[in-house]
Order: structure tokens, then C-alpha cells, then sequence
């Protein structure tokens, strides 16, 4: 397995009036050819600014530091701006959250569509109109070339998210980041929408990450699965293993809380999570899940919870013992 | 029909209920019909939990808005508590029902404070004194599990699901029969969509409402509905209790809908809906049953003839595969 995407203690941090705040924390993993790796959490995790710190299209005043960030061996840190520039929408590429907002308003469908394939590829317009036609087709859009000279606004949101998805396609990426690619959609859409993402996957042997909060999506795309709370990856590992053997308590209350046919009882209490996600400004001290945790003691407020590996694609951050965790779970099914 | 158990009246009816708008084609081109709701026939009684599920597009929301009286039908009648609705006043209807909308972030004025907000309606309908409409907010924040200290606050400084419980209790305030609840998660977190679902069941029970769940996320349907029924194109294509209709789906579309559920199983992999053709254009709906041009099991029949509603025990379907006058001249 040869990496495509390798991020070691990648920190995002944003002054702000009254301090500092530190939305992503240590964030480290790995992705690779023909993967699908999974980020999941809640609003406010840190996950999506952990997809454009990547991507290096932060807000400017946020500030990236991280141990090592490279694509394809190639590191990105030290990568000048120009040239961060050849690689971003050519051999990486990413799929927004929200096609009516992500779409520019005034350009054609064909115009935006060409644009980055001229940009990275150079030639003739016919070229890249050419390009374009083929892989609206391959979205599944039919009379794709009487669409190129539509605006975003006359074409529905499941059109206008394969046409993300096909934008982010132009040239051939070796790995895509997808941002809750599906969430704006139908469910009989973003059925198609996956199967199409996993078809091209395959086809090209793609790096994906995906990035999003719906643990049936995650079940059935997944390779690799990172759960993240504030800001910090609290556990990974195979898709398998996150769903049948959750360690961390935020993982298994996460699981509890939606309702899975033949699991919980119709009518019946969900699980929950009480309170809120803590304050990312500042220091932070000790786990940041304590105040939400069912299973907190004395010691959670003291030093901050390394990552604990447990086989190579294994890790969770919890003070207590595996095997601790799997009775918690066990007790709380009951 | 449905719903209504023999001898209790049903709170909210519908009889072939339709709206229609007419959609502009351009300066010098007629307006044409969009028929957003076509002929749909529903009824709700105490205590119900009627799930609605369709795609975008399918008249969701128009028929909701018709139910709260805000859109007048274009054809058939909408009866509450068995008088006409057209013939109520807009106040009348909404002391009796009330939505809850699915973005907490934009159906809350955020220039009003929390105790405002929830107390508006008590002013609308002149319900006591101002000392009195406080105590009646303080104890409706009590029952939706809001604390006392946000009646001062604005809906900025509070979370998504904080503010979801808001528009709850200002839609309860009037103590209404019937709640329609247009997509009241859709909008939060996987954690307070769990506390939000498990907040609307317990005050269903200590309340007596009854609720319209309109919702895309079938597993919420499934787990919250007592009935569900199934709109595509402006029509109910099927309408069934909550586990039969999970349990044995009869409509193609109703089947393609529960396959395309993703279930957080792992192994199982993404379902083959095989609905091929996208939501096809409501302007322009197709001949005969309008879901035939998407349907698997689509027969010679169903490109010309509309299918009729067919009732029985299990439920409602109108789908010609159910239909032996159908089959038989399919045969001949």
C-alpha cells in the first residue's frame, strides 16, 4: 500500500479578539491508493477545516503548522504557492458541502467545468469541452452538451452535485476529498452519487476522504473510519472494528443515538449526548469529551489523553482499558 | 379509511385535495399548470404519527403548508375537526395546528428574545396578562428541557438543538392537537437529533398531539410513525402502517425508497436501487402512472392508464400490479 496523502500533527489555529482558537489538534493519518477514509464527527469537530488545511485554502488569518503533510511523497509545507496551485484541482482535487453555493452563479456549467482543465492542462477549449462532455455523462447526467451552457441555478441539487463531482474529476485526480458530498441530497440520489464515487475509485485508483456525519454512509463506503471530537481524532480503525468493537465513550454514544431497524425498539428513548462541545479557545487541558462522558473519573481533568495505538490502524484516546471500554458498551446496550 | 380507528373522528381530513401553481414559461408563452399536489386523500387521528417520505420535489411541503392553512387547495377540501377549513379563520386553524420547521438557524427572528418568541403566539391570540404569559413561557421552557436563564437571550447565542427546542415550544404554547413537523432533525447533529426525536415522543404522550413527520430520513420515519405514507409527484402511492409498510413494501418506488436506506451496517455495501432515471420534471409529469418511466416493473398498462387507488386491510397502493382489472387487460 503506497500513500497518497500522509498528515502528521497537523494543527490549524485562529486568533481571535479574546485568544486563540485551535480547531484542529494533532491531527494525524494516512491515505491511501484505491482507499475510502472516513473522517466523522459533529458540527464544529474540526473536520472540515482539517479537509482545507490539507488542501491549503484556509482563511488567511488561520495559521497551519503540522509534523509532515506530503502527497504522493511530495511534502506540501514548504511548497511555494505556485506550485501548491499545480497540484490543487489537478492530482488533488475536492468536492464541496454545498453545490448552490460552490458553483459560481455567473459562468456557465461548461465554463467552470473547463477552467481548471485549461489551467492545468493548457490546449484547445474543444479539449477540455470534450473532457467535460464525458464525464457529465459519466455523472449520469444525460444531454450532457446541452448542459455545459447552463447556469448552476436552472439544473436541480442532485445535478449540481454531480457537477461538483465531475468538475473535481477534470484532470484525473489521484485523491479527492469529499466534504459531506450527499448531505444536501435525496436519498435515492446519493445511493447513485456513492456508487458513482466508488466506480470512478476504482476505475482510477483513487485516494478518497470522506468526510461526514452520516455513520450509514460511513458503514457502507468506508475502508478506514477517524471519529473526531474537538478539534482531535479520538479513535481509528477498520470500518469493522469501529461498528461492532467502538472503544471510545464519544464513539459508542454516537452509535446509540440513531435509530437502526430490528436494534432499537420503535417509539423507544434514543440514546443521547448531553451538553455541548467545549470551548476550543485556549489551553486545553485534560480529555475534552469528559464533560459529555458517562464514564469520566478524577484523573480525565488532569493531563491531556495521548492517542493509545493498539495495532498499527488502531488507535483510541481514553484513559481507560480496552477492555474497560467493551463492558462500558456492553452495559449500556442493556 | 386510514388512520381513524371506528368511532373516533379523524382531527385533520383531506379529500382529494390538490394544488396547483401556475408556473410562468417565459414573457410570451402561456403560464403552465404544476400540479404540486394532485388529488391526495389523507386522514389523521389522535394520537397518530403520520410519516411523510417522498424525494424533494414531490409535494411534501406543499401539502404541509395547505394543512396549516397557509396555502388555499386548488381542488378538494381539507376538513378539521370536521368543518371545512376554507371556512375557519387563520386563527382558529392555528391555535389548533402548528409546524416546526427544519432550520432552527432561520425560523427564529434573531432581533426577538427567546421569551419573546415563545410567548408570541400567547399575544396573537390575547391570552392573559403579561405577568401570566411569562409563567406560561418559564413553564413551556421547563417542558422542553430549556433552561429558565435563555428567556432574556437571542436565538444567536444559543446551539442548533437549543434553538430546535424554541421553535417546539412556541409551536406548543396554544397547546395545539396537531403538530406538522416539516424535517425537524434534518437540520442537527447526530447526538441532538437523538434528544430533539426523543423530546417530540415524550411530549406526544404527556401532551396527547398528534403529528405530520415529514421526513427524508427513513430510519427517523420508521422509528418515530405510527403510519407512513408515500408521495411521489404529488401523490400518495401508498400509505400503509408503519411495519407493514417497512416489513412488505407494495410499491415499486416505496421499495426502491427502503433499499436505498444506508443502515450503519458495515458489509453490506452500497444498495443497487436501480431508479435510474432522475426525478422526472413536474412540469411535464409522465402519461399514466407517473412513476413508470423509473419503474423496474413498469408493464405496457402503466404508460397509459393512471393507476387507482386500491384499499385494503394492509393499507393503501396505487400501483397497477396490484390491480386484477389492470393485470387482466394487460393479459388480453
Amino acid at each position: 500500500m503506497s500513500a497518497i496523502l500522509e498528515v502528521e500533527a497537523l494543527d490549524v489555529k485562529i486568533p481571535l479578539a479574546h485568544g486563540i482558537l485551535h480547531p484542529v489538534r494533532k491531527v494525524s493519518f494516512s491515505v491511501a491508493r484505491g482507499e475510502t477514509f472516513c473522517i466523522v464527527g459533529e458540527s464544529g469537530c474540526g473536520k472540515s477545516l482539517t479537509s482545507l488545511a490539507i488542501m491549503d485554502l484556509l482563511p488567511k488569518r488561520a495559521q497551519r503548522t503540522a509534523g509532515r503533510l506530503a502527497f504522493a511523497g511530495t511534502d506540501l509545507l514548504g511548497l511555494a504557492a505556485r506550485r501548491m496551485e499545480d497540484i490543487r484541482g489537478d492530482r488533488m482535487a475536492m468536492i464541496f458541502q454545498e453545490p448552490m453555493t460552490s458553483l459560481n452563479p455567473s459562468y456557465t456549467v461548461g465554463n467552470q467545468l473547463e477552467e481548471a482543465f485549461l489551467r492545468h492542462r493548457g490546449g484547445k477549449r474543444g479539449a477540455a469541452r470534450e473532457r467535460a462532455v464525458f464525464l457529465l455523462e459519466k455523472v449520469g447526467i444525460s444531454a450532457a452538451g446541452s448542459r455545459l451552457g447552463q447556469y448552476p441555478h436552472q439544473l436541480s441539487g442532485g445535478l449540481r452535485q454531480r457537477v461538483m463531482i465531475a468538475m473535481a474529476l477534470m484532470c484525473g485526480p489521484e485523491l479527492i476529498i469529499a466534504d459531506e458530498p450527499t448531505t444536501a441530497l435525496d436519498v435515492t440520489i446519493q445511493a447513485q452519487i456513492l456508487h458513482l464515487l466508488a466506480a470512478l475509485q476504482r476505475e482510477f485508483d483513487m485516494g478518497v476522504v470522506l468526510i461526514t456525519h452520516d455513520l450509514g454512509i460511513v458503514a457502507r463506503v468506508a475502508t478506514r473510519v477517524a471519529i473526531m471530537y474537538a478539534g482531535q481524532i479520538v479513535e481509528t480503525g477498520t470500518v469493522d472494528e469501529i461498528f461492532s468493537r467502538p472503544l471510545h465513550p464519544y464513539t459508542q454514544g454516537l452509535l446509540r443515538c440513531i435509530p437502526v431497524p430490528g436494534r432499537t425498539r420503535r417509539g423507544e428513548h434514543l440514546g443521547s449526548i448531553p451538553g455541548l462541545v467545549p470551548n476550543l479557545v485556549g489551553e486545553q487541558r485534560g480529555c475534552s469529551f469528559r464533560n459529555r462522558c458517562p464514564h469520566e473519573f478524577a484523573a480525565c481533568a488532569g493531563s491531556n489523553v495521548a492517542l493509545k495505538s493498539l495495532a498499527p490502524e488502531r488507535a483510541y484516546r481514553c484513559l481507560l482499558s480496552p477492555a474497560q471500554c467493551a463492558t462500558n458498551a456492553l452495559e449500556a446496550a442493556e | 379509511m386510514s388512520g381513524a380507528a371506528p368511532g373516533t373522528r379523524p382531527i385533520l381530513e383531506t379529500k382529494a385535495v390538490a394544488c396547483r401553481f401556475m408556473v410562468s414559461a417565459g414573457m410570451f408563452r402561456a403560464a403552465r399548470p404544476l400540479h404540486a399536489v394532485n388529488g391526495v386523500s389523507l386522514s389523521l387521528a389522535k394520537g397518530d404519527v403520520l410519516g411523510l417520505v417522498g424525494e424533494s420535489g414531490c409535494g411534501k411541503s406543499t401539502l404541509a403548508k395547505m394543512l396549516l392553512g397557509l396555502v388555499p387547495p386548488t381542488a378538494g377540501e381539507i376538513l378539521y375537526e370536521g368543518e371545512r377549513m376554507a371556512g375557519l379563520d387563520r386563527i382558529a386553524i392555528a391555535r389548533g395546528i402548528q409546524p416546526i420547521f427544519q432550520d432552527p438557524y432561520s425560523s427564529l427572528n434573531p432581533r426577538k428574545t427567546i421569551g419573546a418568541i415563545i410567548g408570541l403566539p400567547l399575544r396573537v391570540h390575547r391570552v392573559g396578562a403579561a405577568a401570566d404569559v411569562r409563567r406560561k413561557v418559564e413553564a413551556m421552557m421547563d417542558l422542553v428541557g430549556l433552561a429558565r436563564r435563555f428567556y432574556g437571550l437571542y436565538p444567536s447565542q444559543l446551539s442548533g438543538g437549543q434553538r430546535q427546542r424554541v421553535a417546539i415550544a412556541r409551536a406548543l404554547i396554544m397547546r395545539p392537537e396537531l403538530v406538522i413537523c416539516d424535517e425537524p432533525t434534518s437540520a442537527l447533529d447526530v447526538s441532538v437529533q437523538s434528544q430533539i426525536l426523543n423530546l417530540l415522543q415524550d411530549l406526544r404522550t404527556e401532551l396527547g398531539l398528534t403529528y405530520l413527520l415529514i421526513s427524508h430520513n427513513l430510519a427517523v420515519v420508521e422509528h418515530m410513525a405510527t403510519r407512513v405514507a408515500v408521495m411521489y409527484l404529488g401523490r400518495i402511492v401508498e400509505e400503509a402502517d408503519t411495519a407493514t409498510l417497512f416489513a412488505t413494501p407494495r410499491h415499486p418506488y416505496t421499495q426502491a425508497l427502503l433499499a436505498s436506506v444506508l443502515t450503519p451496517e458495515p458489509r453490506l455495501g452500497l444498495p443497487d436501487i436501480g431508479l435510474g432515471a432522475s426525478f422526472p420534471n413536474p412540469l411535464d409529469p409522465p402519461p399514466g402512472c407517473s412513476f413508470h418511466p423509473r419503474c423496474p416493473q413498469a408493464m405496457a398498462v402503466c404508460r397509459s392508464v393512471a393507476p387507482r387507488p386500491l384499499a385494503d386491510a394492509a393499507g393503501r397502493v396505487e400501483c397497477h400490479l396490484y390491480d386484477e382489472a389492470a393485470a387482466l387487460e394487460e393479459a388480453s
